[in-house]
């Protein structure tokens, strides 16, 4: 903005951050319950897919079935979460009208639509114990396919003018990720017999540490705007968060392999703490839509460096 | 993203919009230069928007917000006039609205003397590198061979994503539908060689109409012109094609900061960065798979060494 140089350079006033303190954007006026839950049934279905083959490949039958099973239903009821959401149900198969790369939303379509058939194959080989090649490739595809499903939520998230969302871009990822393997090794916790659990037991290790690494290094990101993390609804989310995620690992790793209850326990705690994150994610990216001073703070700094940087 | 020809596809200066999404012959950009200097609150185009287009009504409250009960841009408001009541500084200069010297009414030193109102008529932007039509599942957004961004309503599932992807707040779900709702630019009227609604029907020419590459060179013109009256605090806002979102097809005149007025000061369109997204959701899919994979590969090691 050449013209407004003039004004720029008198000190600075006290001035109003937006129009009679109104939001700049429009917050999405997606539910919580249908989107950020998505999130988590994403996350839950996607990660587990991949935890389901691990066992299947290493002979742990009763934990396979089990997580084939919770695949199959966490992705159907992401399915009915995110036609429940549209403006127009009826019209949810104009999701597949295009196949557009610059839409998450729609590499997210055509995404559910093939993992979706290959998990349900996968838990229902599983169940009936028919057809056991069909078996194989199913878990197979769902294994593929269930780590982009777990990861490109954030991207959907990350794509939008949300402060918080969009400023966690490169963070939110890594964050979704290691949500989605402590959902998954939680409901491996929680459904397998304690013989078959190590690997849950150190996989929802790495993935407590992976999310709290991710959590520390979006908040630094967020610089200003990261209040909308630790504050309100989202910081209470979030708090509850890690205190779930860290008691449930911790558990599971110092008793979860002795005992049956234990496990459970701790795999309920680590569903429940993946829950919390990607609520608490939602919440925080509403609360940043909300105050326009997260839209105007970053936006007028970033300006005020490049004006500094081309002089 | 980069085209086949090297252009970034998301971002940076975009000399042909509707060309590159396949429009053959496309006639010039248009857009519009509201010039907010001249703007009388008087909302013309607010109420013509509504008739031409036939906008469902969206509430009648009062505000207290000067005289704006608008309040903003949404699914059914395509055009809100803002007014912004100002404390004027001792010895700033008047605008010089009518002639300065003449004592006609307006330009009185007694008359509204100690504030300044500022009125400006906000639209959506139609921009270069439009984040609503990028993220759009459905295709329902497209390009026109204006240049202009339109919603095809019979597509529109109502999926939302274009409401917070949009930078400065226009495009917005109506309630009552679920669909999603934004100007059009008077679409139908352009088809039939007629300008938009709100510039037919602005009595000050505010709002100003035409191929967009003349009225950048008439709004530099008039900022000139203000900045030689002595009106230094006017300048443009979203006029540079090098901008976050490729130059606006709507673009304004402001006499202070974009935030006084509720814009954006520095509106980057989101999918410029997407291709750093689907990387890190690339790198974080991979990670979340070795995680797992080493979860499996450890106890069978530890079991090889010695039973747990």
């Amino acid at each position: 903005m050449t013209s407004g140089t003039t004004s720029r350079q008198k000190p600075r006033r006290e001035e109003p951050v937006s129009y009679y303190g109104r939001p700049v954007i429009k917050a999405p006026s997606w539910s919580a319950q249908d989107i950020a839950g998505y999130f988590f049934l994403g996350g839950l279905a996607g990660a587990g897919s991949v935890v389901a083959a691990g066992a299947q490949l290493t002979g742990r039958a009763t934990t396979a079935k089990a997580l084939k099973v919770s695949s199959l239903a966490a992705v159907s009821l992401s399915a009915a979460a995110l036609v429940h959401d549209l403006g127009r149900p009826s019209r949810f198969s104009h999701m597949l009208r295009v196949f557009k790369p610059t839409s998450p939303m729609s590499m997210g379509s055509w995404l559910l639509s093939v993992y979706g058939p290959a998990a349900g194959a996968a838990a229902l080989t599983a169940v009936t114990g028919r057809l056991p090649r069909t078996g194989v490739a199913a878990t197979t595809a769902a294994a593929v396919l269930g780590p982009a499903l777990a990861t490109y939520t954030a991207v959907l998230a990350a794509d939008t003018a949300v402060p918080a969302w969009h400023g966690a871009h490169r963070e939110l990822p890594y964050l979704f990720a290691a949500s989605a393997t402590a959902a998954a090794a939680g409901m491996a916790l929680a459904t397998g017999p304690p013989h078959e659990n190590t690997p849950a037991r150190y996989a929802c290790v790495l993935a407590a540490v992976a999310d709290g690494a991710a959590t520390h290094a979006m908040e630094r990101r967020l610089g200003t705007v990261a209040v909308t993390c630790r504050e309100g609804r989202a910081g209470a989310l979030l708090r509850t968060a890690r205190g779930l995620t860290a008691a449930g690992a911790a558990a599971a790793l110092l008793l979860g392999h002795r005992s049956r209850p234990v496990a459970v326990g701790a795999g309920l705690a680590l569903l429940a703490g993946s829950v919390c994150t990607r609520f608490g994610i939602f919440a925080a990216g509403i609360a940043s839509a909300e105050d326009p001073a997260h839209t105007v703070g970053p936006q007028r700094e970033a300006a005020e460096q490049r004006a500094q940087r081309s002089q | 993203m980069r085209d086949i020809m090297g252009n970034d596809l998301f971002s940076g200066p975009e000399p042909d919009p509707a060309g590159d999404a396949g429009h053959e012959n496309a006639p010039p950009r248009v857009g519009f230069f509201t010039d907010t200097s001249v703007c009388i609150g008087c909302k013309a185009c607010e109420v013509a928007c509504k008739e031409w287009n036939a906008l469902p009504e969206d509430g009648l409250s009062l505000t207290g917000m000067s005289y704006d009960n608008t309040v903003g841009l949404g699914a059914s408001t395509w055009r809100h006039v803002a007014f912004i009541e100002q404390p004027v500084p001792a010895g700033r200069t008047e605008l010089p609205l009518l002639a300065p010297d003449s004592g006609t009414p307006g330009a009185g030193e007694d008359d509204g003397a100690g504030v300044r109102w500022l009125m400006s008529s906000d639209v959506c932007k139609h921009c270069t590198h439009a984040a609503c039509l990028d993220v759009c599942p459905t295709g329902s957004l497209f390009r026109t061979e204006f240049g202009t961004v339109v919603v095809q309503e019979d597509i529109c599932n109502g999926c939302g994503y274009c409401v917070p992807a949009c930078p400065y707040g226009v495009i917005e779900q109506r309630p009552t539908d679920g669909r999603a709702f934004k100007c059009t630019m008077c679409y139908d009227r352009l088809g039939a060689g007629q300008e938009p609604a709100c510039a037919k029907a602005c009595p000050t020419e505010s709002i100003q109409f035409g191929p967009l590459d003349e009225l950048r060179e008439r709004a530099a013109l008039r900022v000139e012109q203000l900045h030689d009256a002595g009106v230094t605090e006017a300048r443009l806002y979203g006029h540079e094609p090098d901008n976050g979102v490729g130059g606006d097809g709507a673009f304004f005149l402001l006499m202070d900061e974009p935030e006084v007025y509720g814009l954006p000061p520095d509106p980057v369109v989101t999918t410029r960065d997407l291709a750093a997204m689907w990387r890190h959701a690339g790198i974080a899919a991979l990670s979340l798979v070795t995680g797992a994979a080493l979860s499996f590969a450890l106890p069978a090691l530890t079991r090889r060494s010695g039973r747990t």
